[in-house]
């Protein structure tokens, strides 16, 4: 039983992508932009190497709220995500969820995905069936 | 500049995409979903699922058909080398497990152009082999020096 009021903070997720993680996404994902595996092309479009896959990160909130009710998956109903500054690998994704709204048995949660100071994912909402 | 509006309502054929194992638990290792009920199709049933069960962001792989020709049309015209996500979401309905053959439907929501930039939307829906629907998506790219 997971019960979280308004005002409560989900449990933290904390994250390291390690430098082969993009090609190993890119791979499952079927996205092959190389400016997440490339160093080279992403230097060449004014990166400053390669970035975490928006959508890489976006699984890291989806992760957060599942985990954070038992691990299933049937409780995230809706996720909505907007995407900011640039995600890169190796270094350490947060995954920070408040409760804003509760309603019967279910959360609406405000989430923010950051690497130290920078916001990666920023206003995310998320909606989660309480088990 | 003004950005060209004519694709809004366009909508592609549907694009089916066959659920298979090894892509799930592929997809899993990629984003650290260690559940076993991506791993180990035992455990998915024990909990309730029919098969080996899609973590809920794996939809963005059996959409990705359906969406890849939506986003590259001429008709959208989509400068890609200057795009980035902008945003997303989406509405979950029946989970999706192995065995699943999922079929999305990509629709041209909006163009619009905002502080220099042009914004295109796209809605997707996808729906299982019982045309249950599994997801429903809103996908937003946006291109800087519109």
């Amino acid at each position: 039983m997971s019960d979280f009021n308004q005002g409560d903070s989900l449990p933290e997720l904390r994250v390291t992508p390690d430098a082969g993680l993009t090609k190993r996404y890119a791979e499952a994902s079927g996205d092959p932009n190389p400016i997440h595996t490339d160093p080279e092309f992403a230097k060449s479009v004014g990166l400053p190497g390669v970035i975490l896959h928006g959508l890489y990160s976006m699984a890291q909130v989806a992760r957060a709220h599942t985990d954070a009710v038992g691990g299933d998956p049937r409780a995230l109903k809706r996720l909505s995500v907007q995407f900011r500054g640039m995600g890169l690998p190796e270094q350490e994704i947060v995954v920070s969820a408040t409760v804003k709204e509760r309603d019967d048995g279910r959360i609406i949660t405000d989430t923010v995905a950051a690497q130290g100071d920078n916001r990666i994912i920023r206003n995310a909402e998320a909606e989660l069936e309480l088990s | 500049m003004a950005v060209n509006t004519e694709a809004v309502g366009k909508q592609w054929p549907p694009a089916s995409f066959e659920i298979e194992a090894p892509r799930i638990t592929q997809y899993a290792n990629a984003v650290g979903e260690t559940n076993p009920i991506y791993h180990d199709a035992k455990a998915a049933k024990a909990a309730g699922f029919r098969d080996l069960v899609a973590p809920p962001m794996f939809c963005v792989v059996y959409s990705a058909p359906a969406l890849g020709p939506a986003i590259l049309d001429p008709e959208v015209g989509i400068n890609i080398p200057a795009m980035v996500h902008g945003g997303q979401e989406f509405e979950w309905g029946e989970p999706v497990c192995a065995g699943d053959v999922i079929t999305t439907t990509a629709t041209c929501k909006e163009i619009y152009e905002q502080d220099g930039k042009a914004f295109y939307v796209f809605e997707s829906n996808s729906v299982n082999q019982e045309d249950r629907g599994t997801v429903r998506a809103t996908w937003t790219d946006i291109v800087r020096g519109a």
